[in-house]
């Protein structure tokens, strides 16, 4: 094995056993600094194992990773010291307010009291939650709750950021604002590593990704690659005039695949690995004098690369990491 | 789908993205704080909920007003002929005992705490490792003080008259209050192995009752059978009830106080190391 220095994360063969489920099952990743890399995965995968492994919360039953070169069971103080991790339940403190629980934070990362009130007011601005800062987070909607969450863990610059699905259940103007903020904070250097179950997020925002899958890596590469490996995505066309169908579906099947009639009436899809040529079976409907209500060219869904991947779908599994969750707590 | 409403071109938001980039721009982490300066922001953590939720200080307040009327009236012309005779004799008992039965919420809200989401957050911080309990108990210290606070006021009210003077109750109000600090963490070993706050109530209630009655709180030993009496004068609850009675009197030695120093010391030796363990151990 040897070292790079340009690694953050560098994990090998991380395995995590609770009671007889191996949760984590000889995981390895290569994060590169400065990056952002995804792990992909359905609920129940073994994510949320794997990060809170990295981030010294539990320690690995066999195999071992270094964080920015530092060993996660020998070294775990010097870990704590340069990560700062967002969990999938809000790591902040639902009984105090937003302001407080940002000057609690600042305050045990070691700023004075001067320090921390400034930071506190400086990062309360930034994320938008100026308002809502002498509220209790218990009263805050889920997205503010996700800023709050993000803001907590950027007190301090972390040199890398676990993020554990920072968009699950969030609404899409919420989602973009999280995303905003990751992207800004790439640039500024962090890196971060990102749990995900949704592919559309990892292709937004992830450099590289892991699909992970019962504990173990099973497809690795660039959102692209992925995308590619799961075959085709889709072209939806609904037309203004469902008499035009049977015309529209001619000339489609002269450029793609897997043309099928969907149960509205206006619409057709067809399966469609490139965008060009999914764009210029379009523009020939068109020129045909074929009227378009509207199209679109889908990206393979998770549940498509997953199929892909595995043979199973991933939804199989929905709700087993949160029961995890609470016995890893249990225990 | 890649249209990103945050990004459109107005004023407001190219306000928001400047604020954001300027918070995020490196900030540098300072020296990690002290334990102490790390326990006392846990210490202010446990102020502030107290200052969000006062009715949290209810048990405190309601539990030790309930024991001292109840005790005074039912009981005093029973045991010592008067209420007033009684009361000078009940009072150091009866502020162990609100006092004892407070460090259970330690535990309680323990077990609740560590089901939320935070204390990951914590436990990822570099940190002096046993800082949010240290804390936490410091913060409870308070509710101590004013279960200790609430007797003690409702007593002279009574009629309660010390001995020592306003000086003598201050030091038997420390005392206990110390000893509480050394008690709380058995209860918060017990929050962390317990899954539900209502096991940690229950069980601690139930340690509790026969520790605090079967002791000379409410009553002289030398009334009771000779094996209970044994077992009454063995139990720490009476050492800390002779201690402060003594100390409300001006009688007290310091042998008597050494002895409770030293077993509040002894369970803090003992159980704040263990409750460390199982916290860090959680998860």
């Amino acid at each position: 094995m040897t070292t790079h220095s340009s690694l953050a994360i560098e994990a090998t063969g991380l395995v995590k056993v609770f009671g007889t489920t191996r949760a984590v099952d000889g995981v390895d990743l290569a994060v590169g600094t400065g990056s952002v890399y995804g792990v992909l995965g359905p609920n129940g995968a073994g994510k949320t194992t794997t990060i809170r492994m990295l981030a010294t919360l539990l320690s690995p039953d066999a195999g071992s990773a270094r964080v920015l070169g530092h060993d996660i069971v020998r070294e775990a103080e010097l870990v704590r010291g340069v990560v700062s991790l967002t969990g999938q339940l809000a790591s902040v403190d639902e009984d105090l307010t937003g302001r407080e629980n940002l000057i609690l934070l600042a305050r045990l990362l070691g700023l004075n009291r001067a320090a921390a009130k400034a930071r506190a007011a400086e990062l309360l601005e930034a994320f938008a939650l100026a308002d809502a800062a002498t509220r209790l987070v218990k009263n805050y909607s889920g997205g503010m709750r996700r800023r709050l969450d993000l803001a907590a863990s950027l007190v301090v610059t972390p040199q890398l950021m676990f993020l554990d699905e920072p968009t699950t259940g969030l609404d899409p103007r919420s989602r973009n604002q999280v995303w905003d903020i990751v992207r800004a904070l790439v640039a500024e250097g962090t890196t971060i590593l990102l749990c995900t179950q949704y592919l559309d997020e990892a292709d937004q925002l992830a450099d590289g990704i892991a699909v992970i899958d019962h504990g173990k890596v099973i497809a690795e590469g660039t959102p692209a690659q992925l995308k590619a490996s799961a075959g085709s995505g889709s072209l939806h066309v609904r037309l203004l005039d469902p008499a035009q169908r049977p015309e529209a579906k001619r000339l489609l099947t002269r450029e793609l695949d897997g043309v099928q009639l969907e149960p509205d009436p206006a619409t057709l899809s067809a399966s469609c690995a490139d965008a060009d040529r999914g764009a210029e079976a379009v523009a020939q409907l068109s020129r045909a004098g074929v009227r378009i209500a509207d199209f679109s060219l889908g990206q393979p869904t998770l549940d498509e690369v997953f199929l892909a991947l595995t043979g199973h779908p991933a939804a199989e599994e929905a709700g087993e990491e949160e029961a995890k969750v609470q016995d890893e707590r249990a225990a | 789908m890649s249209a990103d409403p945050t990004r459109e071109v107005d004023s407001e938001s190219a306000t928001e993205e400047v604020a954001l980039r300027k918070a995020l721009s490196s900030n540098p982490r300072p020296p990690r704080p002290s334990a102490l300066s790390a326990s006392l922001t846990f210490g202010w953590r446990g102020m502030l909920k107290v200052k969000h939720v006062p009715e949290q200080l209810l048990d405190a307040t309601m539990t030790p007003v309930l024991f001292t009327l109840l005790f005074t009236y039912m009981f005093g012309g029973a045991i010592a002929g008067s209420t007033r005779e009684y009361l000078q004799f009940l009072l150091p008992g009866i502020l162990v005992m609100s006092v004892l039965f407070t460090t259970v919420y330690s535990g309680v809200a323990l077990t609740t705490d560590a089901t939320k989401g935070v204390v990951d957050r914590f436990r990822s911080l570099p940190i002096w490792r046993p800082a949010p309990l240290v804390g936490a108990v410091l913060g409870d210290s308070v509710r101590y003080l004013v279960a200790a606070t609430v007797v003690v006021v409702l007593g002279v009210a009574l009629g309660f008259r010390p001995q020592a003077g306003l000086g003598g109750v201050v030091a038997a109000v420390a005392l206990v209050v110390v000893f509480a600090f050394g008690l709380a963490w058995v209860f918060t070993t017990v929050g962390l192995l317990m899954r539900t706050p209502s096991a940690v109530l229950n069980g601690g209630f139930m340690a509790l009752f026969p520790l605090t009655f079967l002791s000379n709180a409410f009553v002289e030993p030398e009334t009771l059978p000779g094996w209970l009496e044994t077992f009454v004068e063995a139990n720490p609850v009476s050492h800390l009830v002779t201690a402060s009675r003594g100390l409300m009197d001006g009688t007290a030695t310091a042998g008597e106080i050494g002895l409770v120093l030293a077993s509040a010391a002894a369970l803090t030796a003992v159980f704040a190391p263990l409750t460390t363990r199982l916290y860090r151990s959680k998860g």
